[in-house]
């Protein structure tokens, strides 16, 4: 049986600690041997699928809301991408949305309704609008929190009976994890995008690796990335595991967040920003695992089976199960290979698509979306290719059009679409139809993730532009 | 949630990794706004398949799943749990579980029996071999046991899981003990953040 210490595994009293450590020490409330720590909770993000239970749960129990103001909903899951202004037609979606909407009423939360310039996923909002800052902690019922620890939060997903006591409580009890530093060094060839970084990393770590514990990305690759690269590098921490990832925030982070709506201003302003200077590894931390990953040998990857450690690069084959040591490894192989319609020893780049989705809270900021322009500029999408590029958020969705992103997108035939989570998870009108292909910025390629029967290959969004051209899977690079 | 302190009975064994909650319950059961009806969203694109496992009649009426490593990995819906239950299962063993489907699994009452590899192995191979083998699961011990093959094993349980699960307790009155402690943790926050 194991016992629980106080914090995650923390070094030496007084001694070097690293970010994950200090931002975990100075939100503890309480703690007692045996027992988790109570964390303090600074932001709840919330949304329509993982929370009604939780509302229905403080109504059951006459609960408050203890710090409503620290709690801020949207509609990102269900909604459409198309007609909003149209009823949901999906009757179950209605009443999801609705009910959101009633709860967020009732209980006095701040709600970015479909059609509000505001609203958008959940976890491009949050950033956006400010409210994700450098040392807080920041929750939602949705695996892909991760994403604010690109600002140096600690920041994780959570089921619903853990929505309902951060509603009830504002704190949630967490047990001690480990901590893991993943260092990515050197430079990035020209070509290969934060996606690919993550990529290689899940190829590196496997989809277990992370359990356990909380991972600091870091390095010169690291350092380089923009906070939207950083964004899209945390937030697939949880395909590897980790509960969290973080970066430790510098002058990108604090340019980012100056002047946004909820960013602190004036003296306070000056004030956060000298906090924010020390959330920093100390030298001579040290960490339970590492992983060291040299950039230079980051080229364009793809998912090619069905969990999101399946990666190899763009260039390569289908991989052989049989070339896989580990017998668990080599099953796996052989199940994803038969669920993906794909055999062994063909080119990934002669594997024809069907669909190319460029979206979710990995991939749907502006850099993102100017990315894919920067390759659908001037070209045409393949006959007979579906595509669809989805903001992550109204503000994304006004930038790009201000930037005239949209118009390079039409005119290269792609379909243009109001924000939403869309085809990452296929809640609403957006799917594959059973044995479609897609090339998709998402997160997750697991069976039917997009749709039953449909089948998921994870790539950057300037992988995915160029594959809507090329009509197999392609990189900018091989347009020419 | 409910006490519980022993399980006992029949597994179904699941012999795959990676078994994500997406399985579990696809995301169109997840629109639902109750907290019950998710036994038929079980796994539900693989129980059209008539060879799953969950379809085999020598398998009826177990109450373990047993799962491969990396059972529950994925999307942090706490559906895959209540789905989980109400099928019937009072617990999961597996070598190594997704984070949150493990911390979902303690808030419910749903044991998570994190057993290493080859007491996975041994499991899975026994079960397959025998679906009426008898696994006896102690909570208050952290054990695991099949006496017919001869197996007797423990588990790893943090001491406040275990208390919690043996007795049923609510989180949040737990935490409301600390109320005071909260309070003036708010009071020390910075000015900017509170």
């Amino acid at each position: 049986m194991s016992e629980e210490t106080t914090g995650p595994k923390t070094n030496i009293e007084n001694g070097p600690r690293t970010i994950i450590e200090k931002v975990w020490d100075r939100h503890v409330v309480h703690a007692a041997e045996g027992e988790p720590s109570l964390l303090y909770i600074d932001l709840h993000l919330v949304h329509e699928v993982t929370s009604p239970q939780a509302f229905d749960g403080l109504r059951l129990t006459n609960r408050p809301i203890r710090r409503p103001e620290l709690t801020v909903a949207t509609e990102d899951h269900n909604v459409p991408t198309a007609d909003i202004d149209q009823p949901i037609a999906d009757p179950v979606s209605k009443a999801q949305v609705d009910t959101l909407r009633k709860n967020c009423d009732e209980f006095g939360v701040k709600l970015y309704s479909m059609g509000d310039i505001n609203q958008g996923i959940v976890h491009v909002i949050g950033p956006e609008l400010g409210l994700t800052q450098p040392g807080m902690t920041v929750v939602c019922g949705d695996s892909h929190t991760s994403t604010h620890g690109a600002f140096g939060a600690l920041a994780f997903g959570i089921g619903t009976s853990e929505v309902e006591h951060v509603l009830a409580t504002q704190t949630l009890q967490q047990s001690a994890q480990e901590t893991m530093a993943i260092t990515v060094n050197g430079e990035l060839p020209e070509g290969s995008t934060a996606k690919d970084v993550v990529l290689a990393i899940l190829g590196a770590a496997d989809t277990g690796g992370g359990i356990g514990a909380i991972a600091e990305f870091r390095g010169p690759v690291i350092e380089a990335l923009s906070m939207e690269g950083r964004m899209t590098v945390c937030n697939m921490s949880i395909e590897f595991g980790a509960k969290a990832g973080m970066i430790a925030p510098d002058d990108t982070t604090f340019e980012y967040l100056k002047g946004r709506p909820n960013a602190p201003s004036g003296a306070e302003w000056d004030a956060a920003v000298a906090d924010w200077k020390t959330l920093r590894s100390d030298e001579g931390a040290t960490y339970d695992r590492e992983i060291i990953i040299d950039g230079a040998d980051i080229v364009p990857y793809m998912t090619w089976g069905t969990n999101p450690g399946q990666v190899l690069p763009i260039s390569a084959d289908v991989p052989d199960p049989a070339s896989f040591e580990d017998p668990g490894a080599s099953d796996a192989a052989a199940r994803a290979l038969e669920y993906m319609g794909l055999t062994a020893g063909t080119p990934l780049k002669d594997v024809p698509v069907d669909t190319v989705f460029i979206g979710s809270c990995t991939n749907s900021r502006i850099e993102d979306l100017r990315a894919a322009a920067a390759v659908a500029k001037g070209r045409k999408v393949k006959d007979g290719m579906r595509t669809l590029v989805v903001p992550g958020s109204g503000l994304v969705k006004k930038q790009a059009e201000e930037e005239g992103l949209h118009t390079i997108f039409i005119e290269a035939g792609f379909d243009w679409r109001e924000p939403g989570c869309s085809m990452c998870l296929a809640m609403n009108p957006d799917k594959l139809a059973p044995g479609e292909r897609s090339a998709s910025t998402s997160n997750r390629n697991f069976e039917g993730r997009q749709g039953r029967g449909g089948r998921t290959h994870l790539v950057s969004p300037a992988v995915a532009a160029a594959t809507a051209i090329a009509g197999t899977f392609a990189t900018p690079a091989d347009l020419d | 949630m409910e006490p519980v302190a022993i399980v006992q009975g029949t597994a179904v064994p699941l012999d795959r990794s990676d078994v994500d909650t997406d399985q579990i319950i696809p995301s169109d059961w997840l629109k639902r706004v109750e907290r019950t009806g998710f036994e038929k969203g079980l796994f539900s694109e693989w129980r059209d398949g008539e060879d799953f496992v969950l379809n085999n009649e020598e398998y009826a009426g177990a109450n373990i799943l047993l799962g491969g490593p990396n059972f529950g990995t994925g999307s942090s819906r706490e559906h895959a749990v209540w789905a989980i239950q109400q099928y019937g299962f009072a617990a999961v063993i597996s070598p190594r579980f997704g984070p949150i489907f493990k911390n979902n699994s303690t808030k419910n009452g749903l044991v998570p029996v994190e057993v290493d590899t080859a007491t996975a192995e041994t499991l899975m191979a026994a079960v397959q071999a025998d679906p009426t083998l008898e696994i006896t699961i102690d909570v208050e011990r952290a054990t695991i046991e099949a006496p017919a093959i001869g197996l007797a094993s423990t588990f790893d349980l943090s001491e406040s899981i275990r208390h919690r699960l043996l007795n049923g307790l609510d989180d949040i009155g737990i935490t409301m003990q600390q109320v005071d402690k909260i309070g003036s943790f708010e009071g020390s926050r910075p000015s900017y953040m509170a």
